[in-house]
């Protein structure tokens, strides 16, 4: 519903993954090949992006699982700094980011006589994931909101929609931009700083963080301009 | 009782909002858990907190124990140890009196399960309750705790066919999940902060265990709390600390271990554990009873260092709530270990009893390290491993089964 300036609300929600065992397992890059073409596509969602949810240390060395194991278990660091540079949101479709990702693991596959081998217990095991979004308590209608209601939405509700949004929204931009954007160019500055932050480098509490500081940041200058 | 919002001034206020809202699709269904064991065991104790929960955020939700003779627990107890891959030989009529044992469970508990909306069975020991069902109407899920990522096979296949017709499956991690006929669910354990065994403690009770145990606080002290079971490998424990006491003679160690009703291996294991501690005065071997969890807190806080070197680990509780308490973990290279032991942050990883000893001396000669180690091993818990996020993934596997497995469930 609009508020009385005619202007939509921003409503937080919040998601969880479940995490799914396919049972598929790889060995060697040939083995991983021949398993992306034919799992379902949640799978590449889930190597991609729901990772992020999952346990991890410190920031990522990777933004996505293919290339932390092609670097880890088959310690082949050619493929996983050319698997590191795919930008998941730069293809339209999760079959066009499947197809890019064999294109490069096929590339090296013909570079190399011999493949490499991980342990056994170092293959890797494809997941599928489900996604369930839900609402939050948090709504907010002026942008002045964000510094104040950003530290206290959980990291997931940031996930949704600073990560994920960039797959499900048609420009694949993140949630926050896309309602700044309807603001009739108020905020130009802002969403430039926000094209700017590059949340795969990051943990969530991180990236929370950093967008905290970020709207306080501009906030507190528009602020500070409109006065004088 | 622990209620919901006592974990929110650990967690922050943000995790229990969200369960809540997960929680609300779900109110009023009935929610059957069914184990073997009401004390002693990681599932047990995670059952005692997580049931409480589920009722408190409006589902209802029943726990309940099947019984058998020792017979049940030989050959449960077997099934445990070939499912982590140990070659065992089951006679047939202890399989016979395992079946026998499900079904007059079964009619015991058949007004419950039969009508409960979603039914969680951990384990193997009730598995084929389910065979004995026909009649029920709601969800049934497998909850496996146990690394079966290399079962010994004629075991595996025995157990197969009585998880072929559940509705899905859950597995600590996606190593360990084996094929069958519908989804498998990757759900890591978890602890509970609020509990007697996590929960802060003053520091007169861990001054105690000192003098209750003959421990000498001016020197180091490495612990181990696990079951006496082989996979845990306590006597490459104690061949650990003697290679490192040989470069640390101040050095103690204590092995604290319980028993669980469905155990009963462990005096075997006990035994050789004595002969290898070969009356050492620094080696403390305590058998504890199931509850004393406020002990078990008070010995890993007394700690410099907790080890688990497990040859094979399910998940590896102890590793988690060693961490809680900020010490640096070093544990086998196996299973859920791998997990939480984050080399060179949280703990290090180890294959031998020297690898083990090469990390003790390591940590108590670098004591800052030492420190930092456990600090990141303790938020590295709190972001991951504690019950809330357990229970939170609970939930969503209920919605998501709810609506028929969809890629995508928007509840807004």
């Amino acid at each position: 519903m609009k508020n009385e300036t005619g202007r939509e609300p921003f409503a937080f929600k919040d998601c969880t993954l479940a995490a799914i065992a396919t049972g598929k397992r790889a060995q060697n890059l040939r083995e991983l090949r021949d398993h992306l073409m034919h799992v379902d596509t949640g799978c590449i969602y889930y190597h991609f992006w729901g990772g992020r949810l999952r346990p991890q240390f410190d920031e990522p060395e990777f933004n996505n699982d293919f290339a932390a194991w092609c670097k880890h278990a088959l310690r082949d660091d050619i493929v996983a700094e050319r698997l590191s540079v795919v930008d998941p949101t730069g293809f339209a479709s999760m079959e066009d980011l499947r197809n890019e990702v064999i294109e490069i693991l096929e590339e090296r596959l013909y570079e190399r006589e011999f493949i490499p081998w991980a342990k056994t217990d170092e293959q890797f095991s494809l997941i599928r994931s489900q996604i369930v979004v839900f609402a939050t308590p948090h709504t907010i209608s002026e942008p002045e909101q964000l510094p104040e209601i950003i530290p206290h939405v959980s990291t997931s509700s940031i996930f949704y929609h600073f990560i994920d949004a960039r797959r499900r929204t048609p420009d694949r931009k993140d949630d926050f931009s896309t309602w700044l954007e309807g603001l009739n160019g108020k905020h130009a500055k802002l969403l430039a700083r926000l094209a700017d932050v590059d949340p795969y480098f990051v943990t969530l509490s991180d990236l929370r963080g950093q967008l905290t500081g970020l709207f306080t940041e501009y906030f507190a200058h528009e602020h500070t301009e409109g006065r004088l | 009782m622990q209620r919901i919002d006592d974990y929110a001034k650990i967690t922050g206020r943000d995790v229990i909002e969200q369960l809540r809202q997960l929680a609300v699709p779900l109110r009023g269904m009935k929610v059957v858990h069914v184990n073997s064991t009401r004390m002693g065991g990681g599932v047990a104790e995670i059952l005692h907190k997580l049931v409480p929960l589920m009722n408190e955020l409006g589902l209802d939700t029943r726990w309940e124990v099947i019984e058998g003779n020792s017979d049940f627990y030989q050959c449960t107890k077997s099934f445990h140890n070939g499912l982590q891959g140990n070659q065992v030989v089951i006679p047939e009529a202890l399989l016979r009196n395992f079946e026998e044992t499900n079904r007059e469970n079964a009619e015991k508990l058949r007004p419950v399960l039969e009508n409960a909306d979603i039914v969680f069975i951990h384990d193997p020991q009730p598995a084929p309750l389910l065979r004995y069902m026909p009649d029920r109407k709601g969800t049934w899920i497998w909850r496996c705790h146990i690394d079966v990522s290399r079962p010994y096979r004629p075991v595996w296949k025995y157990l197969q066919p009585f998880l072929f017709d559940y509705d899905a499956s859950i597995w600590s991690l996606s190593d360990f999940a084996q094929p069958l006929p519908h989804p498998q669910y990757l759900v890591p354990p978890s602890i509970d902060p609020l509990s007697d065994k996590n929960i802060d403690l003053p520091e007169s009770e861990i001054r105690d265990v000192y003098s209750r145990f003959d421990i000498d606080p001016e020197r180091p002290l490495i612990t181990q709390v696990s079951r006496y079971d082989r996979f845990k490998d306590p006597v490459g424990v104690i061949h650990g600390y003697r290679n490192a006491k040989r470069f640390l003679p101040g050095l103690q160690l204590v092995l604290a271990g319980g028993g669980a009703s469905d155990d009963p291996e462990g005096e075997a294991v006990l035994n050789e554990v004595y002969d290898a501690a070969n009356n050492d005065p620094d080696v403390k071997i305590l058998l504890l009873p199931s509850d004393a969890h406020r002990t078990i807190n008070a010995l890993q806080r007394a700690s410099d260092i907790i080890l688990q070197k497990s040859t094979r680990e399910g998940f590896g509780l102890t590793v988690t709530e060693a961490m809680w308490k900020a010490r640096p973990v070093i544990g086998g290279n196996t299973g859920g270990i791998r997990l939480q032991v984050i080399n060179h942050h949280t703990g290090f990883l180890v294959s031998t009893p020297e690898g083990a000893a090469l990390r003790t001396r390591y940590l108590l000669n670098h004591r800052d390290i030492l420190t930092t180690m456990g600090q990141k091993a303790k938020q590295f818990v709190r972001d991951h491993f504690l019950l809330t996020r357990h229970l939170g993934e609970y939930l969503t596997l209920m919605v998501v089964l709810k609506h028929n497995h969809a890629d995508r469930v928007e509840l807004v």
